[in-house]
């Protein structure tokens, strides 16, 4: 590693080259795991400020931790094309896609994006390592593979001021870059290259950069970044947008089929919502006659968003003599859902949302039951007893900026 | 001589299949007696304070296949079992080292600074081989059927098995085979790439047998280490706090609980039998017990070539025990130290000394190590899993002081000329020679050595050849085979004697399965 990082903490877990100014700035000490990784929980002793961060100002979360690769050579094309189930032919030099791909059972293994660097070079990020398995694809095939994991640092400012807070910094304006674009630039001759890509499902941007530059980089955003409210943010804040949002988390909302050990725990990519992402005129890829297949006879689970009711809710606690109590943070405790008294799903993943002020919550349930509308009966404890509390299956994103997706003029 | 009062059943050996057994059946009502040779109970599962302060589980020294329902029946931690968890496996090398823990995150690291590949793989190998584990699992616990005259119960028995293997999945069945048929090397090549990570991992493929990582075969003896079960959780070894005796004490307080007398120093000399029915024992000592049944607890070899005149068994019967594979292939080296080992590749007293730490470095290790014992001779660099019991459990060794247990591979119980005092010390120079590899400080800080070779497990343990598991693990051996075909079910062609040692079904290893299934069956015949 060419940076140096002058923090010594006492910890067996790997720390990211940012660690040695997020450390400083971590006023809660609380951390989380990501990948093996140290990662700030909230900065502040509560995620509230950084949470507005994200939807009103600009945050600043260090992504270290992704997992990325490059894949180049006169076979990165083929080897894509073959790997995930969007169609990578028609990504442009400079486009991102995000996309799952599946296990030859049409089973999703994992999820991410795909960055086309150049003509024959792509990086491919994801949640869990999956060096193993793009080997295996690309047997026989003239390409290089690298783990670029711990060769590029990643940073994410997302926020309405996240583009201003760019403009006054980078060399190229990136008031042209369109959501789900790429482009390289400079940063005080620091080279970069910023993705229009998040976790947000708001305005933001994700900036790849080598880590000998990632302190330099991180002191610049803050400096420039201060008077449009820059705000260093953890996870606690991110868990709730990326459930506004309607983004799915691995080994939270669905579980690798590479580690699912039964069968019952692996999805397919229409069973998480993501039929959108599955190119089925496309050639051969990794799953397709096994999704083919499911396709024909309907996929047995959707993967939904649902809105816990707030007048059941409140009556519930008015029973017991309370207000209504709402989760703090984000949950991702498996909550059963039923349908006239029988379970027919799950939710994963729920928050309260401060920006809709809506209880919401994403969900797996059987395809009969999945139609936008439907009433389900969602499982809550109210002082230690069970209860359930009426939910209805609600269109996701949750929330959905216009500026998410929209160029200055 | 004096006839002594009866007893419902005898039990032969006070190893811990044998208190098992014993207490099973004292637990049902049976009023039952152990006799055993030694001083001290617990057969190979035993501690001794073999030099003043320094306490060593002297034989069998980790604890991880003990089955959970015997834990809960005989409620052994009520009378003191308390496992401690080993925390990591550390493998030294020449310039680095290897290491991996119980948390994943960790492990991934470590193993990424060698291979990336094989970190990822890692992660898939465990919870895949706990699927195998869960799929063979049933068989384990399975009476094995008599393959030739099954009775009812067998056929029930073998009906329910077939209906479980119906519902392996084709994964299940594919490693299955594999598992059952590969040498440990070639299953491991097909996952992993960093040899000293292979290596490692074969090495449970070979432990207590004669074979290298590259026999045919080996994989199987892995998945019977990878079957440990502690609190549930698949592959988790651990230390019995007080050393393994504690393990044995336990059961033979559980037994004592249950009504079961227990005898020491009570040498059996032969079972006597009339009318080829066993009616009781005979001691060295001159004293007789009678009872309606007796129980072996030793190794095939003993139970029926020692304490039975040969006349009085099947002529077939005495060749396929004759037969049996029980190759001593490992010695065991305990160190009294004055501190602790210090690695040149890992210097400290960090947490890679609170696990097992493997002197396997390379396949080739392990295998000219083999080689070595091939010929007859001991390994010149042998395989070593090696562990600190006093730093998980302090108690072991006087304050600031320690004791390492060294389980050595190979020593062959064959050694060209025969074992004798002068090659006793060789081998444990060679030993301390190999660590000194690594730890150079570890020659300064011995201050009592034991060196205990095949041959004096055999002499001191009873142990025939000084095989730790009353006979390889190998498939020819196993289940309906164990130790012979049509008497698997823990009976024998003499009506009224039973055998229920590591050499029956499901074999070795602290277990107290054989014990516990034995009685079982005893019981089910009563």
């Amino acid at each position: 590693m060419n940076y140096y990082n002058q923090f010594k903490a006492n910890t067996q877990l790997k720390l990211s080259p940012f660690f040695e100014r997020t450390s400083k700035l971590n006023e809660s000490q609380e951390w989380r795991r990501w990948s093996g990784y140290l990662s700030a929980t909230n900065y502040d002793l509560t995620h509230e400020n950084e949470y507005f961060a994200i939807r009103t100002k600009a945050a600043l979360l260090d992504i270290s931790p992704l997992k990325k690769y490059l894949v180049e050579g006169p076979d990165a094309l083929n080897l894509l094309d073959r790997l995930v189930t969007r169609n990578i032919k028609i990504c442009k030099v400079g486009q991102v896609m995000y996309t799952p791909w599946c296990d030859e059972n049409g089973k999703v293994i994992d999820d991410g994006t795909v960055q086309r660097l150049s003509e024959n070079r792509y990086r491919i990020t994801s949640a869990e390592p999956n060096l193993d398995w793009i080997n295996h694809v690309a047997t026989g095939m003239k390409v290089k593979i690298i783990d670029d994991s711990e060769s590029t640092a990643a940073l994410a400012i997302q926020g309405p001021n996240s583009r201003e807070i760019l403009n006054s910094i980078s060399e190229i304006s990136l008031n042209g870059l369109k959501f789900f674009s790429l482009m390289d630039t400079n940063f005080n001759g620091m080279p970069v290259s910023i993705s229009r890509t998040g976790y947000t499902g708001d305005l933001g941007y994700e900036i790849w950069m080598k880590p000998e530059n990632a302190l330099s980089i991180w002191d610049l955003l803050l400096e420039k970044g201060n008077a449009f409210g820059i705000t260093p943010t953890g996870l606690h804040a991110l868990d709730i947008s990326r459930i506004e949002a309607g983004l799915i988390l691995l080994d939270v909302d669905y579980i690798s089929s590479r580690h699912a050990i039964i069968e019952s725990r692996k999805s397919s990519p229409f069973e998480l919502g993501l039929g959108w992402a599955v190119k089925m005129k496309k050639n051969n890829f990794i799953g397709r006659n096994a999704l083919k297949k499911e396709l024909d006879r309907g996929p047995e689970w959707e993967f939904v968003g649902i809105e816990i009711e707030w007048s059941d809710l409140e009556n519930h606690y008015r029973n017991v003599g309370l207000a209504p109590v709402l989760p703090s943070t984000a949950w991702r405790t498996s909550t059963p859902l039923f349908f006239n008294s029988e379970q027919i799903g799950y939710a994963t993943s729920g928050t309260w949302s401060p920006i809709l002020k809506k209880y919401i919550a994403l969900a797996h349930v059987k395809s009969e039951y999945s139609k936008k509308g439907t009433m389900l009966d969602f499982e809550i404890k109210i002082e230690h007893f069970k209860k359930t509390t009426t939910a209805q299956i609600v269109n996701t994103p949750f929330f959905n900026p216009e500026r998410k997706r929209s160029c200055p003029a | 001589m004096s006839r002594l009062k009866n007893y419902d059943a005898i039990v032969i050996g006070g190893g811990h299949n044998g208190l098992t057994a014993a207490a099973y059946l004292g637990r049902a009502g049976k009023k039952v007696l152990v006799l055993e040779r030694r001083h001290i109970l617990g057969g190979a599962a035993v501690t001794e304070e073999v030099f003043p302060g320094f306490k060593f589980s002297v034989c069998s020294y980790v604890v991880s296949l003990m089955k959970a329902n015997v834990i809960r029946e005989l409620m052994l931690p009520k009378f003191g079992l308390e496992i401690l968890p080993l925390e990591s496996t550390f493998t030294p090398l020449e310039n680095d080292y290897l290491l991996r823990t119980a948390d994943s995150d960790q492990t991934y690291r470590e193993i990424a600074r060698h291979s990336l590949r094989d970190a990822e793989a890692y992660t898939r190998f465990g919870p895949l081989m706990g699927q195998i584990g869960m799929a063979v699992r049933p068989i384990l616990e399975t009476i094995a059927p008599n393959a030739i005259k099954p009775s009812l119960s067998d056929l029930f028995n073998s009906k329910k098995l077939l209906d479980h293997i119906k519902t392996l999945t084709t994964q299940q069945f594919e490693y299955l085979t594999k598992l059952m048929t590969m040498s440990s090397a070639d299953f491991l090549d097909e996952w992993f790439e960093f040899e000293p990570l292979k290596a490692t991992m074969s090495a449970s493929g070979i432990i207590g047998t004669f074979m290298g990582p590259r026999s045919p075969g080996s994989a199987y003896v892995m998945l019977h280490h990878y079957m440990g079960d502690i609190d549930g959780a698949f592959r988790a070894w651990g230390f019995q706090r007080g050393g393994t005796g504690e393990v044995s004490m336990a059961i033979a307080r559980s037994a004592e609980h249950f009504g079961v007398d227990i005898k020491t120093e009570a040498s059996v000399m032969n079972v006597i039998i009339k009318n080829n029915k066993a009616v009781g024992v005979a001691l060295e000592n001159g004293d007789e017990y009678h009872s309606d049944i007796v129980i072996s607890g030793l190794d095939p070899k003993q139970s029926f070539l020692n304490l039975i005149n040969e006349n009085e068994l099947p002529s077939e019967f005495v060749k396929d025990i004759n037969n049996f594979r029980i190759r001593g292939s490992s010695g065991k080296v305990n160190l009294a130290l004055d501190g602790l080992p210090d690695f040149t590749c890992l210097p400290g007293d960090g947490h890679h000394l609170r696990g097992a730490i493997s002197i396997s470095p390379s396949y080739d290790h392990l295998e000219n190590a083999y080689d070595d014992a091939k010929y007859g001779n001991f390994s010149r660099k042998p395989f070593m899993d090696v562990i600190l019991p006093s730093v998980l459990d302090p108690e072991m060794a006087p304050p600031g002081k320690h004791v390492m247990s060294c389980f050595v591979q190979y020593a062959p119980y064959n050694i060209s000329g025969g074992w004798n005092d002068e090659k006793r010390e060789a081998f444990g120079d060679t030993v301390v020679d190999t660590l000194a590899n690594y730890a150079p400080n570890i020659k300064d800080i011995i201050l009592h050595r034991q060196v205990l070779t095949p041959a004096d497990l055999e002499s001191t343990f009873g142990l025939t050849e000084g095989n730790i598991f009353h006979g390889e693990l190998t498939i020819q051996q196993l289940f309906s085979l164990r130790p012979a075909v049509r008497w698997a079910d823990y009976t024998t062609p003499i009506r009224n004697y039973y055998q229920c040692g590591s050499g029956t079904h499901p074999g070795g290893g602290i277990t107290g399965s054989p014990g516990e299934m034995a009685a079982k069956k005893i019981l089910g015949m009563l």
